[in-house]
């Protein structure tokens, strides 16, 4: 436990301060909205709008040290309140503070531009993620060597699988020497060998890490890896604590749920 | 505990962080109510950061094959072609065969190119770079300022082949006053990237935006002095409409440009002010529109 520098007063040091949050975004009906539609509404006096309140009222504090599974069901506001955490999504209301240098590896990875090989857009991400030219190509030449991808790491990302675009994307998130580190849903698409090396990078990483968040389904790995755990439900924090005793509740609540929809059914 | 904004010291702690935002160690993220994030850090963040722009603009000339032989020919050939057809079309509707005039078809084409290659490839750059968007807190500027800075590269390679031509007609034409006209080719880069600023957020709530634009610049490209020059229709139209022909910011930009290179003649004064007028302009409305926008763009774009 050499990481955690305890506070003269004996307190450990903040990493994450989210204070009573809310997050409501307007998004539009269609996937790509064009003039068309819109004046098409406006003729018949439509609004072209919805606001969906992802994040209702959450707080909670995370000191260094913690590794924090988040569970909850599809559509819960986990990748929002992440996103919200590295800076992407703005609070609506409420503030977030956060101590160190995120890293983020969210549900969709890297590889924005599958035209330029692996290489090309790891050296893209970590440019735009703030690390300076000689940092970003130090570690390219690492993280193409940690990826196990051969000689795709220079062709286009169009050729890759799925487990290797998530190779990538894994790779970058942990070798970017964050202090706090974001996952979301990483390890689903990896094969076994992969998967069992990710394990292990990530228990190394919370030697090193502040923080570590981990969004995942498989309560499995949460009860695994982590120290702590959150249950969030249509954007609402349901409970934190042990992650033992998060799963077993939140397994209870889809049970429940799942045996009134049966009765509904009948 | 209160809430911040409900005391005084909180508010004063949620000052001094907003600050914070974009620096590396510490962040504050709290509601912007104005829509603007403090500009002072966001731009020294945008200046840290400018290697990614470079990067990207340079990542995407490799996949568009820019730096192929035929990549880097088609930069030359597809404006040149653009030139022949016109000239074709104006030698048929003045019934008069003029060379030189074929030198300041080009000089203008090329020029009108890079501003107009700024607002269509930097229309699409944000909802192109749904990913990255994302996943990546970074300033979003970067983004169309990258489009703007490929705009600039692709027309590079125009530059020499246009002093070909200048030397095959325009023998005479050579002065000093040349360099001069780096100003004007400076007021069109800094007016194409508030311009690519400007449609890349359009697009991100209009998507067909990037299907008029082709169209747009096609029309601003003929009410622009390059298939005609400025002297030419001095005295045929009536005062307000000539004052509206000058309004239009390539007829100062383009117009102070033709008169330096292949004029030998000094622009009027007011070609020099409205060029950086109208470049200032743009940048200032094309920014901090798109930067009142970018914290949206993340639910937007998918």
């Amino acid at each position: 436990m050499s990481l955690l520098s305890v506070l003269s007063n004996g307190e450990v040091p903040m990493a994450v301060k989210v204070h009573d949050l809310s997050i409501t975004y307007r998004t539009t009906f269609e996937r790509k909205p064009t003039l068309k539609q819109a004046l098409v509404r406006f003729g018949r006096g439509q609004r072209a709008v919805r606001e969906i309140e992802a994040i209702k009222n959450v707080s909670f504090d995370v000191r260094n040290g913690t590794s924090m599974g988040i569970i909850g069901s599809n559509g819960a506001g986990k990748s929002t309140l992440m996103r919200a955490m590295a800076g992407i999504l703005p609070p609506t209301t409420g503030s977030i503070e956060v101590w160190g240098r995120a890293s983020t590896l969210l549900a969709l990875g890297v590889g924005f531009n599958h035209n330029l090989s692996g290489r090309e857009n790891i050296i893209l991400g970590g440019l735009a993620a703030g690390l300076s030219r000689r940092e970003v190509e130090e570690r390219a030449a690492e993280v193409a060597e940690w990826t196990e991808l051969g000689d795709f790491i220079d062709m286009p990302m169009r050729t890759y699988s799925s487990g290797m675009n998530a190779r990538v994307g894994f790779s970058v998130a942990v070798h970017m020497k964050p202090d706090i580190l974001m996952i979301d849903e990483a390890l689903s698409t990896g094969d076994a060998h992969f998967r069992e090396k990710a394990t292990a990078k990530m228990a190394e990483l919370r030697e090193s890490a502040r923080a570590m968040f981990l969004v995942s389904h498989g309560l499995g790995s949460i009860k695994e890896m982590c120290n702590e755990a959150m249950w969030l439900d249509r954007g609402k924090l349901m409970m934190r604590g042990d992650p033992a005793e998060v799963v077993k509740a939140y397994m209870k609540f889809v049970k429940v749920k799942k045996s009134e929809s049966a009765t509904e059914d009948m | 505990m209160t809430a911040p904004s409900d005391s005084g010291e909180g508010r004063a702690r949620v000052g001094r962080a907003r600050d914070a935002e974009f620096e590396p160690v510490y962040h504050y993220y709290g509601p912007h109510r104005a829509g603007l994030p403090p500009l002072i850090p966001y731009f020294r963040e945008l200046w840290r950061r400018r290697a990614f722009a470079t990067e990207m603009s340079r990542a995407t000339m490799r996949g568009a094959n820019t730096s192929t032989f035929f990549g880097q020919a088609w930069l030359i050939i597809n404006p040149l072609l653009l030139a022949a057809v016109y000239y074709v079309l104006v030698t048929i509707i003045r019934r008069e065969h003029d060379p030189a005039f074929f030198a300041h078809l080009t000089l203008g084409l090329f020029a009108f190119q890079l501003v107009g290659t700024s607002i269509t490839s930097g229309a699409t750059s944000v909802t192109s770079s749904g990913k990255l968007l994302l996943n990546t807190p970074f300033p979003r500027l970067l983004i169309p300022l990258s489009a703007a800075r490929t705009a600039f590269f692709r027309f590079l390679p125009t530059v020499p082949v246009y002093f070909v031509f200048h030397a095959i007609f325009l023998t005479d034409v050579w002065s000093p006053k040349m360099l001069l006209s780096v100003y004007f080719l400076a007021t069109m880069v800094v007016f194409g990237m508030g311009l690519a600023a400007f449609f890349a957020a359009l697009q991100v709530y209009f998507r067909d935006t990037s299907s008029f634009l082709p169209f747009f610049v096609r029309i601003w490209l003929y009410l622009s002095p390059i298939l005609w020059a400025p002297e030419q229709i001095i005295g045929r139209f009536s005062g307000p409409i000539m004052t509206l022909i000058q309004v239009n910011p390539m007829y100062s930009m383009i117009g102070g440009y033709t008169e330096l290179l292949q004029n030998d003649a000094f622009p009027p004064t007011y070609m020099w002010i409205s060029a950086a007028a109208w470049a200032l302009a743009s940048a200032v409305i094309g920014f901090l529109y798109f930067i009142s926008r970018e914290r949206e763009f993340a639910v937007r774009v998918v």
